[in-house]
């Protein structure tokens, strides 16, 4: 039987011609990466290892996203700790505030993410690079420490349902209405432990940053990693964003998967994910009325150029409900600055949106529009549990950009076919 | 051997609730342990008693990374984890950092909240004092006791990078 595509990368990692599914090796990492609220903890278990310093000062990267621009005095001693760290052991890919981004959508703007790699990360989203065709997956900080000491990661070879995609998008229809669909078919643990493999010839109408999203939220899923398959976009973004060699791995025409899922994108719907859990799905079709007090729209989920594009369409020449708060996010400094030059940051504002600095903040209740009891949230995050936003008694709903923006308007879950005529 | 008071949960107790993101601007144990299960469970920092035994369903300690989670249960003094599966990201963080787990569907479902229950990790074997029932969790992987055994992933690897 042939392999997967995470099968042959963690063989190619692992010194092996071929791995089967339930296997345990010692992989090579291309990149650990950590950010200001996992790293402290890895830095504690790193100074228990007898070693001077860093594998690698090129392939450690370390992002203060979470509780910053510094929320309170902890979240700066959590900072300073990480950066003197960064500073004593040269870490080359240190992304100070001003300079950085949410680190799922900073690390492949900055080439450090590229087909074929292995990635760990200290944060769950770090499946989000499974987009370009890597093997990429979230661990805790001692994994964290283990890999910036040695540059290895021992896992297990998991599973693989594959997903096929046929079709296109609709209007207003995106990568996450998608991976929304998706997870409310296979529930919240559908794909435990298991590969994710995204291709078929579906794949060719989704662009990079729908593909990122989906990928982004494999994890919600209960997923390992999410992987895409590599076609010639994967391949234009590679080179626009990174020098660094690649290499493209493909599954075999008889790789075995536990499952097979056969998804027609035209079929899908605006899809909203109602509290508490990102499996409880309905379309925007059967929401009714839900009256909101706050719009996030960022993270590293939804947080990119098309992301914000797509909420300026809808946001352009409206106001945001008198109701209603609405906090825009553009989640690193390069979609910042492109957000300006096209003018989006003009139209948020003169919606009465606000617009911050990147930072995961909001998305996990650290700051910048923490939710209060029995509020309601519209958010184009990536988790709705209890209390994820602020208040236990807090509710959110994880949408669409497009979604997100119409609702800001109406004041209630909406449609973006109701809001743009 | 362990004994403890179990304490009962259900399907995909999430790291948001074991500990809200709000505490995680430290990473002292004792700290986050008095925020530990507080958005589900305003009672579990008040009743845990060293030694408790958590049971869950399905799909435990999903969510976030955040190894916070298991250092703060640990710091409560929960000596065991019993689920019907876990996450994946929380099964590693558990191992790494020494709280154990198993994943036994059948005891899972069958213990209630307030059995005491005995466990052998070495053979898996979970007895419930209170109703009298036995159940068989499945075994580590070699690899993992060895990570067990050495008294977690960064002694394992201090010893494999002295090795070289």
């Amino acid at each position: 039987m042939g392999m997967t595509m995470t099968q042959k990368i963690l063989a190619a990692h692992s010194g092996q011609d071929r791995v089967e599914p339930g296997q345990l090796i010692m992989a090579d990492l291309d990149l650990v990466l950590g950010n200001d609220i996992t790293t402290p903890v890895a830095i504690r278990e790193f100074e228990k290892i007898n070693t001077k310093t860093v594998f690698d000062k090129r392939r450690v990267a370390i992002v203060p996203d979470h509780f910053t621009p510094n929320k309170d005095i902890k979240s700066a001693e959590q900072c300073r700790l990480i950066r003197n760290f960064a500073h004593h052991h040269e870490i080359e890919n240190y992304f100070e505030i001003g300079r950085m981004g949410i680190e799922h959508a900073l690390i492949p703007e900055k080439g450090l993410a590229v087909p074929g790699d292995v990635i760990i990360g200290a944060d769950s989203h770090t499946c989000t690079y499974g987009a370009l065709g890597a093997f990429s997956t979230g661990v805790g900080s001692t994994d964290m420490a283990a890999g910036m000491a040695s540059g290895q990661c021992w896992f297990k070879v998991p599973e693989a349902i594959r997903f096929n995609l046929n079709g296109k998008l609709q209007p207003w229809v995106s990568g996450k209405d998608v991976i929304l669909h998706i997870i409310g078919q296979i529930g919240v643990d559908g794909a435990l432990y298991k590969s994710m493999e995204f291709g078929g010839a579906g794949l060719a109408a989704l662009t990079m940053d729908d593909r990122f999203t989906m990928a982004n939220m494999a994890i919600e899923a209960g997923a390992k990693n999410g992987i895409f398959e590599v076609d010639d976009k994967t391949l234009a973004y590679v080179k626009e964003h990174s020098t660094r060699e690649y290499k493209v791995y493909k599954a075999d025409e008889d790789a075995g998967y536990v499952r097979v899922v056969n998804i027609n994108l035209s079929d899908i719907r605006p899809t909203v994910a109602f509290p508490h859990l990102p499996d409880n799905t309905r379309t925007i079709d059967e929401v009714g009325e839900i009256t909101i007090d706050q719009v996030v729209i960022g993270s590293c989920t939804n947080g990119r150029i098309q992301d914000l594009r797509a909420a300026a369409r809808v946001l352009k020449g409206k106001k945001v409900h008198s109701k209603v708060r609405t906090i825009i996010f553009p989640a690193t400094q390069k979609i910042y600055l492109q957000a300006m030059r096209e003018g989006l940051l003009e139209i948020f504002v003169e919606a009465g949106a606000a617009v911050s600095t990147p930072t995961c903040g909001p998305c996990l209740g650290g700051h910048m529009g923490v939710l209060g009891k029995g509020e309601r949230a519209v958010a184009t995050t990536n988790r709705n549990f209890v209390g994820r936003m602020g208040h236990p008694e807090s509710e959110v709903y994880l949408a669409s950009p497009a979604v997100a923006a119409a609702s800001a308007v109406t004041g209630r879950i909406s449609s973006p076919e109701e809001v743009v005529k | 051997m362990i004994q403890g008071k179990v304490i009962k949960y259900g399907d995909n107790i999430d790291t948001d609730v074991i500990i809200p993101a709000r505490y995680l601007n430290t990473s002292d144990p004792a700290e986050l342990a008095k925020h530990c299960m507080e958005d589900l469970d305003k009672s579990f920092a008040a009743r845990v008693q060293p030694g408790d035994i958590i049971a869950a369903g399905r799909n435990f300690g999903c969510g976030s990374s955040r190894e916070h989670a298991p250092i703060a249960l640990k710091a409560s003094g929960i000596s065991l984890v019993i689920a019907e599966t876990f996450a994946r990201i929380f099964y590693r963080n558990a191992i790494n950092i020494g709280l154990p787990i198993l994943e036994c569907p059948e005891a899972s479902r069958a213990v209630a909240d307030g059995d005491q229950v005995r466990v052998d990790l070495n053979t898996g074997r979970i007895e419930n004092l209170t109703s009298g029932s036995i159940y068989q969790a499945e075994a580590f992987p070699d690899f993992m006791q060895d990570i067990i055994g050495s008294g977690g992933l960064i002694d394992y690897v201090r010893g494999r990078m002295g090795q070289r």
